[in-house]
């Protein structure tokens, strides 16, 4: 069973994550994007740790809404309302249980990666943090290890797409060759996720 | 129609300076009348480009005289995040709507109704027939 605590660390691990990876992700949103990705995550889950750290929330449900919350309200870019959204939506799939079975979380979080994609209109192969992200709720039935190697590959397969959403899309065929900053990010998500339950004791 | 509820606008954009002069553009073509009220939220809270939904959930609530708030934004992240702050359904205006129009004409068109005492679904409808006046 998944309790609050664990979802805190996953927050709390993403953030470490997406702090040692920043640069990484600034630099490929450099040729295709504005060259913020990195550093408007950072500070979005920097303010996650700090308002987890504050509040205290008690179910798993109420972390992944504040975290959501403050990721809309933090990142200052297109991330900030998709990451919020998604965390969000899935916080509010878990409802108020104490506690929440793998089960109920992976429909949860397709409820969540649902409502991305409602939001920003991306569906898979339009290199976006959804080709990393539907993978992953598609192989989340087999295990976090699954669903990590799931995302990364769904990353790494971002490279040959041309963008067909946000700012990458007006290159047109200039932005193909290029890993997608958002599926990268979505990626180290999952993997801290993993990371998360491996350290847990779980696979 | 009574000129103490008029419908408000907010102009959400990446920058402030373009939030603030399209409020100005706007509000200097209405001429005489009751002032509509409108408020900008440009940029981040920082002061650089990029959206702030802070900055828009406190101009929803300056502009709200309870008559409706209409929302104009330009692209990327400021129309995703006012679409996930109607999604969450208390940090914005209830009667707060996202606008569907180009930012500029859109913006002119709805104040200029705004002030003739018009309702939200008029305001609305003027900003999104700004998309039908071709310019060649």
């Amino acid at each position: 069973m998944l309790d609050a605590d664990f979802f805190r660390r996953w927050m709390t691990a993403t953030a470490a994550s997406v702090d040692r990876e920043a640069d990484r992700l600034t630099a490929l949103d450099s040729p295709i994007g504005d060259a913020d990705h990195g550093s408007n995550l950072r500070r979005g889950f920097t303010a996650v740790s700090a308002a987890l750290e504050k509040e205290s929330p008690e179910t798993p449900g109420a972390v992944l809404v504040l975290a959501g919350r403050q990721l809309i309200s933090t990142v200052g870019g297109a991330s900030g309302p998709l990451y919020g959204t998604l965390l969000r939506r899935t916080g509010k799939a878990l409802g108020d249980a104490a506690e929440v079975d793998e089960e109920r979380f992976a429909e949860a979080l397709r409820a969540g990666v649902d409502a991305v994609m409602q939001l920003g209109g991306a569906a898979p192969g339009d290199k976006t943090m959804i080709d990393a992200l539907v993978p992953a709720v598609d192989a989340l039935p087999e295990g976090f290890g699954a669903a990590r190697a799931a995302a990364e590959q769904g990353a790494e397969a971002t490279t040959p797409l041309q963008a067909r959403k946000g700012r990458a899309s007006y290159l047109g065929e200039r932005s193909i060759g290029h890993q997608d900053p958002g599926a990268t990010s979505a990626a180290l998500l999952v993997a801290a996720l993993a990371d998360t339950d491996a350290d847990a004791g779980g696979e | 129609m009574s000129d103490e509820k008029l419908v408000g606008v907010v102009l959400v954009s990446h920058s402030a300076e373009v939030a603030s002069a399209v409020a100005g553009l706007a509000l200097g073509l209405v001429g005489g009348g009751p002032v509509v009220p409108v408020a900008a939220a440009g940029g981040t809270a920082g002061g650089g480009l990029g959206t702030s939904a802070e900055l828009i959930t406190a101009a929803a609530a300056s502009v709200d005289r309870g008559a409706g708030v209409a929302v104009l934004v330009d692209l990327g992240s400021a129309v995703l995040t006012v679409k996930a702050l109607l999604a969450e359904g208390d940090e914005l205006p209830d009667t707060a709507r996202l606008v569907d129009a180009p930012f500029v004409e859109g913006a002119v068109a709805a104040v200029v109704t705004a002030a003739t005492g018009a309702d939200l679904d008029a305001v609305e409808a003027a900003a999104v027939e700004a998309y039908g006046y071709r310019k060649v």
